[in-house]
């Protein structure tokens, strides 16, 4: 996969290739040239399957990292496109006229992470949250456990006890703290 | 409930409809069905009991529990348990595991559907306190807040004999009168329709499905 990435280099400003298996390699890419390499990489490549679509939320760094993965059958390799997007302004170039099923993908991503794809099909509908009206809940300084404890009536009396702690007492007890 | 009567002449308000739904949906609360002398509710509670019919609606991954126990392996049909395919023609609810604020949507409008009596089995711990989910954001801690529950069975999950174990403890409050689920839920209509649209933000459905 190291020759796909030399050929590459002088087309497109791919950084960082990083091979993690003999069939498996990421690499870098900035978010403006991002849509016009993976047309390059289904048309010219044949890396012509999305796996996957996702997104991280890398909140020390403030970006959001895109990670598209695609899959060549000829060759049997899969290859990971990361794309950093500011989390000040995530809106990114929609891949559904590549992949139809991207916008499904694109649809979540807009409701879990708020980061939008202009024109794709569907964005702005309701996918999983009807009617959600707090920050997406995926992103990380969303607190799930005080929304949960705010809205959801918890039922008081849940214990919580340390797995290790409970099972050396109740297998072990003679030995005491480790 | 002190005021009764007079809460039950208070039209619902239907506010989550727009203009030709707010003409077709019905207005009136539902009301509690006071039992009939007592010989003759006795009966009635022995042949509701034993036949049982289980509403097919999977709501949690509990739901997966619901094959084998109606098919050949553990055969509920043995003991007076069957299945129907929609809420008008069915008595029991499982609730099979944890309900997310969209499923709980789907619950509400379905239990409205079923006819009285009926009756809700909680499946699953996260239909107790939230299970393992307890501190997600879509997923509801206690389901007994939004509908009345008749009868748990907690685990993770639990297997189908602890849930033919729950259809014979069922059987016998059915049959003791213990499950007035329906007539909790008229008489605490308010509260109950309060804590739903707590949750469920987009409410554009009738105020009472039937």
């Amino acid at each position: 996969m190291k020759q796909l990435f030399e050929r590459l280099r002088p087309l497109f400003a791919v950084t960082d290739f990083e091979q993690r298996r003999t069939d498996l390699a990421f690499l870098h890419i900035p978010k403006d040239y991002a849509e016009m390499l993976i047309r390059h990489l289904r048309d010219h490549e044949g890396f012509s399957h999305l796996v996957f679509f996702t997104a991280v939320d890398y909140i020390e760094d403030g970006i959001f990292r895109l990670i598209y993965m695609l899959h060549n059958y000829a060759t049997k390799d899969t290859l990971g496109v990361y794309v950093d997007l500011s989390r000040a302004e995530p809106v990114m170039t929609s891949i559904h006229p590549l992949w139809e099923q991207a916008a499904l993908y694109q649809r979540e991503l807009k409701e879990m992470f708020g980061i939008d794809f202009p024109g794709s099909p569907g964005v702005d509908e309701d996918f999983l949250l009807e009617g959600w009206d707090e920050i997406p809940p995926m992103r990380r300084e969303f607190d799930t456990r005080a929304y949960a404890e705010k809205t959801f009536f918890p039922r008081a009396g849940r214990e919580k006890t340390d797995p290790r702690a409970h099972m050396q007492a109740q297998l072990y007890p003679d030995e005491g703290e480790k | 409930m002190k005021n009764k009567d007079s809460m039950n002449d208070q039209e619902l308000p239907n506010d989550g409809l727009t203009y030709p739904d707010t003409e077709y949906y019905c207005k009136t609360r539902p009301v509690p069905v006071a039992p009939q002398f007592e010989a003759m509710e006795k009966i009635r509670n022995w042949a509701r009991a034993n036949s049982l019919s289980v509403q097919a609606f999977g709501t949690g991954c509990g739901a997966v529990e619901l094959r084998p126990l109606m098919t050949a392996r553990y055969d509920a049909y043995r003991f007076g348990v069957m299945t129907s395919p929609t809420p008008r023609q069915s008595c029991v609810f499982i609730i099979g595991g944890y309900a997310s604020v969209k499923t709980l949507k789907r619950i509400v409008v379905s239990y409205e559907q079923m006819q009285n009596p009926k009756f809700v089995v909680a499946l699953g711990s996260c239909t107790v306190n939230g299970g393992m989910y307890w501190d997600s954001y879509n997923t509801i801690n206690r389901i007994d807040y939004y509908i009345p529950v008749d009868l748990y069975i907690s685990g993770c999950m639990p297997r189908p004999e602890a849930l033919l174990a729950g259809f014979v403890k069922l059987k016998e409050l059915i049959k003791a009168g213990k499950c007035e689920g329906a007539n909790t839920y008229a008489e605490n209509f308010d509260w109950y329709k309060a804590n739903q649209k707590k949750i469920i933000k987009d409410w554009n459905m009738p105020d009472y499905n039937w």
